[in-house]
């Protein structure tokens, strides 16, 4: 029987036993950002220790970072100090950081993968739950607390226990103006917010299989708004071909030489799985949410669900959801009236996602009634997006273009909702008071939907908006 | 040292997937150290803008002084933020039993010392209600015999196997642990081209 590559990159890392019965694992790639991990570097010298192995550590800074003015010192002192406390700290243990306006600055999981630091095959982690981004390259990756940080600094290694796989196969093909958002919105709707919990996703088939890099790290960065512990999809020619010629990846022969050992960590075709789910794509539309929770979503045609017609539990879920989002039960989603537009995160605010709004945006303007926002996931995605003129089309547009960082995806700098504002958001979590203000509120959706929403000032269906179109074939 | 019991007053929170955005508010992550958490604890679901409580059962009167929170399904759901767990530690609670746990939450707790208790539905709602009407008096979490001691009534739980273990054997921070494996790490780094 072969193995998955969970169970082969596990194998690898594995350095033993614990008496707990959970294992010692080495982590190949530690990332590290200001808000959960400065706390580690004060835990490290109250037990008078030092970072092992700080070759294997890389920092930036994204959440903290104001996307308007990054000009040090930052406006907000506590921004500051954070931001001061990291760059102090991994100038100590000669810990690499792509400090801001050093070219190389941006969200934690767009610059890992951007600078080939992410390569199949490695355990990786960080203290940041959306880790998981970094499974699309095939990586067992993971989102850890501070203490683990304190563990991996000072050891390189955690302790966990092993976790199950759930191959999630998606097979078909897409419809036009759906998107690698719409699937892993889909897929979290029908397993659940806990349904993962356990498991690594493993997703696969014939959709995943024709996705590039970029879509394929949307899918793996949500794993966790379904409870799984990570996902990954296995490394292939996608892979390889966007590796090439990263900074940090092995150049020449060398690559080649990576790519046979890369690849053989992809799963056996007659791998084991804990469990199988098979998703048809003609079942997936343009999907936003209307809840809560990431699990609470619909595609774009469908009516807000009513609590009456729910069972058990449920219909308080329903009904406190409802509440706070002052949404009618029974009524369509399409329509409803946004105040802000967000293009941005780690989950879409890669190059590809402001071409794929450039595209469709050009000659359109935002609504008079919407603050529209797009803000690159690092300094590399905003020089290439300006080298295609992408900053002009989406200020033409309405937009405002901002400088690289986390910004309105939750609320640690100035971009902020106010009040009860609805965003349409191209980020990862609706959860209540996510974007900044304990009455905001958050529909999550794809890129392309985010820019319609944005046209139309209300929630808009890309294809209607854009008019795409199937082939007629 | 080990954690064979922990007991003390109950608070019932209700909710399912109650996320650690709820419980520490991103705004309050903006910290170089977890000290000054405490109060921030569930904030937004405590406070209204203006500052005025909202009467969460964390500050209703009868419940003061409570150590072990009750909750619902996937509690600490979201986002890694070792923030969570750390507020409820400093602000005095020192175990949750919840219908069950969201996995980087559940690993946090374990490290600082906080077992996460599951119990299903039937038993939690009636524990629930119990010490609603009784929040006198005390609970004992008895991880050794995987019960919950409640006004001379006994109720079943259970907890992930390591995580017991851990508590138990004091091991539920690894660090040390980790580190009395220096050589084989290296070895490990060796043979994975990492070092
Ligand atoms: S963009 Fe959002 S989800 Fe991603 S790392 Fe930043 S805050 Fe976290």
């Amino acid at each position: 029987m072969g193995k998955n590559l969970f169970q082969k990159v596990w194998d690898d890392h594995v350095v033993r036993q614990l008496d707990s019965g959970q294992y010692q694992v080495f982590m190949a790639l530690h990332l590290i950002h200001e808000v959960t991990s400065p706390q580690a570097f004060g835990m490290l010298k109250d037990k008078g220790l030092s970072v092992a192995f700080p070759g294997r550590t890389f920092a930036t800074v994204d959440h903290i970072i104001p996307t308007d003015n990054q000009s040090r010192p930052l406006k907000d002192d506590m921004a500051e100090k954070m931001l001061q406390v990291l760059s102090d700290a991994t100038a100590e243990h000669g810990i690499e950081f792509f400090a801001p306006e050093s070219g190389s600055q941006g969200i934690v999981h767009v610059v890992g993968p951007e600078k080939g630091l992410t390569q199949p095959g490695m355990t990786i982690c960080c203290g940041d739950s959306h880790t998981a981004t970094h499974g699309a390259f095939g990586c067992i990756a993971l989102g850890i607390g501070t203490s683990q940080v304190r563990d991996v600094l000072a050891s390189q290694t955690l302790a966990m226990d092993p976790l199950k796989v759930r191959r999630i196969r998606v097979e078909g093909e897409l419809g036009m103006g759906v998107t690698a958002k719409d699937v892993i919105l889909h897929i979290i709707r029908i397993l659940g917010v806990n349904g993962g919990v356990g498991y690594a996703y493993e997703y696969a088939g014939s959709v995943i299989d024709a996705m590039s890099m970029e879509e394929r790290m949307t899918v793996c960065n949500m794993s966790i708004e379904g409870g799984a512990r990570c996902g990954y999809i296995n490394p292939d020619e996608t892979t390889f071909e966007f590796l090439k010629g990263r900074d940090r990846v092995p150049q020449g022969a060398d690559f080649d030489a990576a790519c046979e050992k890369w690849r053989a960590y992809a799963s056996d075709a007659d791998a084991e799985y804990d469990d199988e789910v098979v998703i048809d794509a003609k079942d997936i539309k343009p999907t936003v949410t209307w809840g809560v929770t990431p699990a609470q979503a619909i595609s774009i045609e469908e009516i807000v669900p009513s609590p009456e017609k729910a069972e058990g539990l449920d219909k308080n879920l329903i009904t406190d959801a409802l509440d706070y989002m002052k949404l009618q039960a029974d009524a369509p989603i399409k329509g409803t009236k946004i105040d802000v537009a967000f293009i941005g995160s780690c989950t879409n605010g890669r190059l590809s996602d402001f071409q794929a709004v450039a595209k469709v945006i050009a000659g359109r303007t935002v609504a008079d009634n919407v603050r529209a926002i797009a803000v690159p996931g690092s300094e590399q995605v905003d020089r290439d997006a300006r080298a295609e003129g992408l900053d002009k089309v989406f200020e033409a547009a309405g937009f405002e273009w901002r400088k690289p960082g986390c910004s309105m995806c939750l609320a640690m700098n100035p971009d902020k909702l106010v009040g009860d504002e609805v965003c349409a958001s191209s980020s990862n979590r609706n959860f209540i008071g996510r974007q900044g203000s304990p009455t905001g509120r958050t529909i999550l959706m794809s890129p392309i939907m985010v820019a319609a929403s944005a046209i139309e000032g209300s929630v808009a269906d890309a294809r209607e908006v854009f008019g795409l179109q199937e082939d007629a074939a | 040292m080990s954690i064979a019991k922990v007991a003390g007053r109950g608070v019932y929170v209700p909710g399912n997937d109650i996320d650690t955005d709820r419980i520490i508010p991103a705004r309050f992550l903006k910290c170089v150290t977890f000290d000054e958490l405490g109060p921030s604890l569930f904030f937004d679901e405590r406070f209204d803008g203006d500052g005025n409580s909202k009467g969460h059962p964390l500050d209703e009167d009868k419940y003061a002084g409570a150590e072990i929170l009750i909750s619902d399904d996937n509690f600490g759901c979201g986002s890694s933020r070792e923030h969570a767990p750390q507020a409820i530690q400093k602000f005095g609670l020192k175990a949750v039993i919840a219908g069950s746990f969201a996995e980087i939450f559940h690993g946090n707790c374990t490290t600082l010392g906080i077992p996460c208790v599951v119990m299903d539905e039937q038993s939690r709602s009636k524990l629930a209600e119990q010490v609603q009407s009784n929040p006198n008096e005390a609970l004992i979490l008895d991880l050794e015999g995987e019960q919950i001691i409640f006004a001379n009534e006994i109720y079943p739980m259970s907890m992930k196997a390591s995580a017991r273990e851990a508590f138990l054997a004091a091991t539920y921070d690894p660090l040390d642990n980790l580190l009395s494996a220096r050589d084989q790490i290296q070895d490990t780094a060796q043979k994975l081209g990492y070092a």
